[in-house]
C-alpha cells in the first residue's frame, strides 16, 4: 500500500478571499509580519498500489479528474 | 414543453423551479433523481439550487460525476435544452457542459438578497421574452457565485455574445456595486456557443407569481415555453 497527499491550491492569479481574511486576522492578533496567505486542501489517500511512481501517475489522474479544478486549482503529488 | 428537474442529495429548489415551470407550461415537470440515466424524450433539463453533496470538495464537484450528468451531457450534445440555476450552475461548469467556475464571494458572505440583471441579449430561447437591455429583478441565495474565467475565455465569452446576464444597478448600469458576488466582468449568467445550454446563479424562478412578490423571472420561463412548443 502507498500513500498519496494531494494538495490543492487556488492558482497564482484566482483570488483567494480565504487566505485574505486569515491574513487579516493574523495581522490583528500582532503577527505583523505575515504577507500574503493562501489557503488550500490535502487530500490523503491510501492506495493498494505498490510501485510509488504507477501510484503517483494514479493520483495526478484523480486529482485532475476530482480532486482538483484546473480552471482554478493547482495540485500537487507527494508519494510517501 | 418536456421538461426535468435533475435531483441531487442536498438540493433544495427543485420543488420552485417545478412550480415556474408548471406556470408556464401547465404541466408538471419530471423529477429526476440523480441515479436515474434514461431521461429520453425531454426538451429541457433543470439542474436546480441547493447544496448538492454538501458543497463537498467544491460545489459541484460530487454532482457532476453523478450518473445523471452522463445523460445530461448526451441530451446538451444532441442540440437539447439544459439550464442550470445557482449550484446548477456551479454543476455545469463543473461537468465541463460550460466554461470558468464559481469561486468564493468576493466579501465571504453568503448573499441572500435581490439583485438586478441586464439582458444582453434577447434572440435565444432563455431571453425571447425579454429586450436586449431590460433590467429584471431576480432574488440570489448563495456563497460561491464569483463567476471566474482566464482572460482569453472571457474575451471569447464576450466576442460570441456568450453573456446572457450581468449583474447591473435597476437602471442598467454595469458597476462595480452592482457585482455582489464580484463575478468577473459582472457575469451572473452564460450560455453554450449553441444558446441552449444556459447557467445562472441568481433564481428567475423565485419571481414569477405576484405572491412571491413579483414576475420578474416570469418571461424566462414563458419564453422557453414558447421556444420548446412542439
Amino acid at each position: 500500500m502507498t500513500k498519496a497527499v494531494v494538495t490543492v491550491m487556488l492558482k497564482q492569479g484566482v483570488l483567494d478571499p480565504q487566505g485574505k481574511a486569515i491574513g487579516h486576522a493574523l495581522h490583528g492578533l500582532g503577527f505583523e509580519g505575515v504577507g500574503e496567505v493562501r489557503m488550500g486542501k490535502r487530500i490523503e489517500l491510501e492506495l493498494a498500489e505498490a510501485d510509488p511512481a504507477k501510484a503517483r501517475a494514479l493520483a495526478e489522474d484523480m486529482a485532475r479528474k476530482l480532486l482538483a479544478n484546473t480552471v482554478i486549482e493547482s495540485f500537487k503529488v507527494e508519494v510517501a | 414543453m418536456k421538461a426535468g428537474i435533475v435531483v441531487f442529495p442536498g438540493i433544495n429548489r427543485e420543488r420552485d423551479m417545478a412550480i415556474a415551470l408548471e406556470l408556464a407550461s401547465g404541466h408538471k415537470p419530471r423529477m429526476i433523481w440523480h441515479k436515474e440515466t434514461d431521461i429520453a424524450g425531454l426538451d429541457l433539463i433543470v439542474i436546480p439550487g441547493g447544496f448538492s453533496y454538501g458543497d463537498y470538495l467544491r460545489c459541484g464537484a460530487m454532482a457532476a460525476q453523478s450518473p445523471v450528468m452522463a445523460a445530461v451531457r448526451a441530451h446538451a450534445a444532441r442540440g437539447g435544452h439544459v439550464l442550470g440555476v445557482c449550484n446548477g450552475f456551479q454543476i455545469l461548469t463543473e461537468t465541463g457542459l460550460l466554461p470558468g467556475a464559481l469561486l468564493r464571494n468576493a466579501g465571504l458572505r453568503f448573499l441572500s438578497m435581490d439583485c438586478h440583471l441586464r439582458v444582453e441579449r434577447a434572440d435565444t430561447d432563455y431571453t425571447r421574452h425579454y429586450q436586449a437591455g431590460q433590467v429584471f429583478r431576480a432574488p440570489l441565495a448563495h456563497g460561491d457565485g464569483n463567476y471566474f474565467a482566464d482572460d482569453d475565455t472571457l474575451d471569447r465569452l464576450e466576442g460570441e455574445g456568450l453573456v446572457i446576464f450581468r449583474y447591473a444597478t435597476p437602471e442598467g448600469a454595469i458597476t462595480r456595486e452592482a457585482n455582489l458576488n464580484g463575478s468577473a466582468r459582472n457575469i451572473a449568467g452564460i450560455a453554450a456557443p449553441n444558446l441552449r445550454v444556459l447557467g445562472l446563479m441568481p433564481h428567475p424562478e423565485d419571481l414569477v407569481d405576484p405572491l412571491m412578490g413579483g414576475t420578474d423571472g416570469k418571461p424566462l420561463f414563458d419564453g422557453l415555453v414558447a421556444a420548446l412548443a412542439a
